[in-house]
C-alpha cells in the first residue's frame, strides 16, 4: 500500500493537462512590474527610484526584517517609476517599474548550464546566500525559505522533506522540473540538507508522476541520504502537516511548527532555486509557472520572469479562450482568482488557470443535509458544517473551542459538500476573526 | 479584451455531487427490494407502493406551496425515498386510505414541522409507520401469504411474521427447538420467502443494495456495521447462555427489519451522527436496543422503536463524539 496522510482527502479529477510539454522560456517583455511584496512577512524596502539604471539580478527592494524577503531586478533597463499599481491580490501594493533594455546580467551570475555537485558553501554561508537571494517557498506559500532553513535554539531538524507532490489539479511545473533539472533538484536538496545539519532527505511525490518518480529514484543512487517516497494520489497532500504525516507517520500538533517533530518541509521547485542561489549566484529572479485550462490551445510551462504581465503567458499559450468564466492564479483548489490580466506573474506564480464559465459558475445553496462528507475528507479532523454555523452565528468562542484555527484552508469541504454550501467561505470569516481575538488577548 | 470573468473565494471547482445524486443513488439501491417486493406480493406490493409515493410528494407540495409558502423542492427526490421507505415497512395489503394518513404524518409531522429536509429530528418514513403500527395495529400486523405475482390486493390470505411465532410460542412456554420448525429456514428468509413487511423480507436484495450506496460511497460502513454486528454479538452471548430460549443470530439478522433499518433507514443522512465514531455508537444503540425490545419487550419487532430513540441522541452524540483531530494527542 502506497503512503498517505492520516485522515480525510479527497481525489479531484487530475487534468495536468500539461505534463508532457517542456519547460519553455518565455520572452522578456517590454516593462515588468516587480512588487515588493511577494513573500509572507514584511514588504521589502525599496532602494532605487525613477531614472535608475538596473541590470538582471540586481537588488532592487531589501528585505525589511527577518521575517521578509530580498527582491532582485529581472531585466535590465530604467528604473521607469516606483508606484503603486494593482498585484495578484487585487489590492493596489508598492511595485518597481522597470522599462526592458537589453538583457545584461551581474557578471557574477554563472549562466552556464553546467551542473555544479561541488557544495563549497557552509552551513552559514548557504542560509545568507539564500536569504540574499531572496528566495521564498515556491510552492505557492511565499514564506521565505532561509527563516525554515534557521533551527530555532533548543530544537533539532532530524529530516528534511521535499514537496513534489503537487497534489492541486492542473498545475504541472514542478512535475517538469523533476524531470528536466533532476540533479539540481538533488543537488539543491544536498545543501539544504547540509543547512540543516541532517543527514536524511524525503522527496514525496504522488504516484500520477510515475516518470518523475523513476527518473529521481535514478538519479539519487549518485547523492547520499536522499530517499524518493512514492504517495498515493490523494488531495491535499501538498500541505506541509499532511506530507509530514504521509512521509514520516508523525503529525504536528495544533498550532506547532513542523520543527516540533523534527522536520523541515521546502518544496522541489525552492530546492532548484536554492541550488541556483547557493552554486549559480544566481538570485531568485525567475521561476517555472504552468499556463493551463481545457479550453486553451496550448497548455504548457513557461520559465518567465518575475514582474512580466499575466497577459504575456496567456499569449504565448495561444491566447485567452472565449469562454473563460474565471482567471486563477494558482491551482484551482487553493489559487486566487484574478481580476485583471494586466497584474504582474510573481514569486508564487505556480500556475495560471483559466477555467470555463460552465465550471465555475457556483451553483444554488442548498440547506445542509447532514451527510456527514465534510466532517469526513477534512484532513485536519474538523467539522466544516459545524464551523460554518458558528461562523454565521458568530459565536467565535466555540469557534476557538472547535479549532477553527487548525483549517488550512484547503477546500476540500467546499469541494465536496452536494448541497453546494459555502462552507471555506464562512470558515475564512471565522477564522479571521477569531485570530483577530486570540491577538488581542495576548 | 472585454471578457467578464469571476472573482471568488477558493475552491474554484466543485465535485459535481448534489444532493438528487445522493437521494436517487439511494432509490436506486433499493430497486432490487423494490422489484422482489412487486415479484413476491403482487399487485398489492404495487398499489402500496404507487401510493405512498404520490401521496409524499402531494403532501410535501401542498405542504410548501400553500401552507409554509416556501420553495417546493420535491424534486430532490427526498419525498421519493421517504414514499418508499414507508411502503417497505407495511404489510403489502394495507388499505389506501391508512397508507395515505400514515404519509401525511410523515412529511407532515415528521418532516415539515421541523423545516423540511435536513432540519428533522427523526427519520420521517418511521415516523409515519410508528404512527400507523399503535393507530391500526390489526391492520399493520397482519401480513399476506405470498402467491407470487398473482397475489391479490386487499383480500388475501394474511399469516405472521418469524418473529411473531418465535415471540407467541415462547410466550406459550413452548420451547425454541420446537418452534424453529415452524418457521423458514436460513435461507429461505435471506432468499425473502417468509411473511412480514413488503420491504423487509428480502435480505439478499437489501444487502445487494448496501454494496451499490458503498461503491458509490452514499453511505459509508459505520452505521449497517455497527447496526447488525451489535445485533449479532449480543444475540449470540443470549443464545450461548441459553440456546433453548434465545434464537441466534442469523434468526435476527434475518428476520423483521433489521437489514432494511440498518441499511435503509438508520443511515438517512439528516437523522444520523456526523462523524464516524458518532456514526458507530449510533449504530451500536439501534441494534441493542432492538434486541432488547425484541427478546425482552411486548413487541416481537423493535428495530423501528430503536431507530427512532437514537435518532432522538443524535444531537447529543454530535455535541460529545467529535472526529479525531489531526495532531490531537492521544490519550
Amino acid at each position: 500500500m502506497l503512503k498517505t496522510f492520516s485522515i480525510g482527502g479527497i481525489h479531484p479529477a487530475e487534468n495536468k493537462l500539461s505534463a508532457e510539454s517542456a519547460i519553455q522560456v518565455l520572452p522578456i517583455p517590454q516593462m515588468v512590474s516587480i512588487p515588493i511584496s511577494q513573500h509572507i512577512g514584511a514588504p521589502a524596502t525599496p532602494i532605487v527610484k525613477k531614472g535608475d539604471e538596473v541590470k538582471v539580478g540586481q537588488l532592487i527592494a531589501k528585505s525589511s526584517g527577518f521575517v521578509s524577503a530580498n527582491i532582485h531586478s529581472s531585466v535590465s533597463g530604467t528604473v521607469f517609476k516606483v508606484d503603486e499599481i494593482m498585484d495578484a491580490s487585487g489590492f493596489r501594493r508598492t511595485s518597481v517599474i522597470i522599462n526592458v533594455e537589453g538583457d545584461e546580467w551581474l557578471e557574477h551570475i554563472d549562466r552556464s548550464e553546467e551542473l555544479v555537485k561541488e557544495i563549497s558553501a557552509s552551513k552559514e554561508e548557504i542560509i545568507k546566500r539564500v536569504g540574499d537571494a531572496g528566495i521564498v517557498g515556491l510552492g505557492g506559500a511565499t514564506f521565505p525559505a532561509h527563516v525554515k532553513l534557521s533551527v530555532p535554539p533548543g530544537k533539532t531538524a532530524e529530516v528534511l522533506i521535499i514537496n513534489a507532490v503537487e497534489c492541486e489539479p492542473y498545475l504541472t511545473s514542478d512535475h517538469r522540473i523533476m524531470l528536466e533539472k533532476g540533479d539540481e533538484v538533488l543537488v539543491g536538496t544536498q545543501i539544504l540538507m547540509k543547512a540543516l545539519e541532517v543527514n536524511k532527505a524525503i522527496i514525496g511525490i504522488e504516484n500520477n508522476k510515475p516518470d518523475a518518480i523513476a527518473h529521481l529514484t535514478k538519479l539519487a543512487a549518485n547523492y547520499n541520504g536522499i530517499e524518493i517516497c512514492p504517495l498515493k494520489t490523494q488531495y491535499p497532500q501538498g500541505g506541509e502537516k499532511q506530507l509530514i504525516s504521509a512521509t514520516i507517520k508523525r503529525e504536528v500538533p495544533s498550532g506547532a511548527l513542523p520543527i516540533e517533530v523534527g522536520a523541515v518541509v521546502q518544496n522541489v521547485g525552492t530546492a532548484y532555486a536554492v541550488y541556483e542561489a547557493v552554486q549559480k549566484n544566481k538570485p531568485l529572479i525567475e521561476r517555472v509557472a504552468t499556463i493551463t485550462g481545457k479550453s486553451l490551445k496550448n497548455p504548457s510551462n513557461w520559465m518567465f520572469r518575475i514582474g512580466t504581465p499575466v497577459k504575456d503567458i496567456i499569449e504565448a499559450a495561444g491566447g485567452m479562450p472565449e469562454d473563460t468564466g474565471k482567471i486563477v492564479g494558482g491551482g484551482p483548489m487553493m489559487g486566487k482568482a484574478l481580476s485583471s490580466i494586466d497584474v504582474p506573474l510573481t514569486k508564487g506564480s505556480s500556475g495560471l488557470l483559466l477555467l470555463p464559465r460552465e465550471e465555475t459558475a457556483r451553483k444554488a445553496t442548498k440547506a445542509c443535509i447532514r451527510c456527514g462528507k465534510c466532517v469526513s475528507v477534512c484532513p485536519m479532523g474538523l467539522e466544516p458544517y459545524l464551523l460554518m454555523v458558528c461562523a454565521d452565528k458568530k459565536d467565535y468562542e466555540r469557534l476557538e473551542k472547535d479549532a477553527v484555527m487548525d483549517c488550512i484552508e484547503c477546500g476540500s469541504c467546499s469541494y465536496t459538500c452536494p448541497a453546494n454550501r459555502p462552507l471555506l467561505d464562512y470558515i475564512r470569516l471565522g477564522k479571521g476573526k477569531v485570530g483577530q481575538i486570540m491577538r488581542a488577548r495576548k | 479584451m472585454n471578457t467578464k470573468v469571476l472573482v471568488a473565494p477558493s475552491p474554484h471547482v466543485h465535485s459535481g455531487d448534489s444532493i438528487q445524486k445522493n437521494m436517487y443513488g439511494v432509490v436506486f439501491a433499493m430497486l432490487p427490494a423494490l422489484l422482489f417486493s412487486f415479484f413476491y406480493f403482487g399487485l398489492g406490493a404495487l398499489v402500496v407502493t404507487l401510493t405512498a409515493v404520490a401521496s409524499c410528494y402531494l403532501f410535501e407540495f401542498l405542504i410548501q406551496k400553500y401552507i409554509l409558502k416556501t420553495e417546493v423542492t420535491i424534486n430532490d427526490g427526498s419525498a421519493l425515498i421517504t414514499g418508499i421507505l414507508l411502503a417497505f415497512n407495511v404489510p403489502s395489503n394495507l388499505p389506501i386510505w391508512i397508507i395515505m394518513i400514515g404519509a401525511l404524518v410523515a412529511i407532515g409531522i415528521g418532516k415539515m414541522t421541523f423545516g423540511g429536509l435536513g432540519n428533522n429530528v427523526f427519520n420521517p418514513a418511521l415516523v409515519g409507520r410508528v404512527f400507523l403500527l399503535i393507530s391500526f395495529p390489526v391492520q399493520m400486523t397482519s401480513w399476506p401469504v405470498s402467491k407470487g405475482l398473482t397475489s391479490g390486493y386487499i383480500d388475501v390470505e394474511t399469516g405472521a411474521t418469524p418473529l411473531a411465532i418465535i415471540k407467541e410460542g415462547l410466550k406459550n412456554g413452548q420451547s425454541l427447538s420446537s418452534l424453529m420448525d415452524k418457521i423458514p429456514s436460513n435461507m429461505d428468509m435471506f432468499l425473502g420467502n417468509m411473511g412480514g413487511s413488503m420491504g423487509e423480507i428480502a435480505g439478499a436484495a437489501l444487502i445487494l443494495g448496501l454494496a451499490y450506496m458503498l461503491i458509490r460511497k452514499i453511505i459509508t460502513w459505520h452505521i449497517p456495521v455497527a447496526v447488525i454486528g451489535s445485533v449479532a454479538i449480543f444475540t449470540g452471548i443470549l443464545h450461548m447462555v441459553n440456546p433453548e430460549a434465545y434464537a441466534g443470530p442469523m434468526f435476527h439478522i434475518l428476520t423483521g427489519g433489521l437489514l432494511l433499518g440498518g441499511i435503509f433507514m438508520a443511515t438517512d443522512y439528516v437523522t444520523s451522527p456526523m462523524s464516524n465514531k458518532g456514526m458507530i455508537i449510533y449504530g451500536i444503540g439501534i441494534g441493542v436496543l432492538t434486541v432488547v425490545i425484541r427478546v425482552f419487550g411486548a413487541y416481537p419487532e423493535g428495530v423501528s422503536f430503536a431507530i427512532l430513540i437514537m435518532n432522538a441522541f443524535v444531537p447529543l452524540i454530535n455535541v460529545y463524539v467529535k472526529p479525531k483531530r489531526f495532531g490531537e494527542k492521544r490519550k
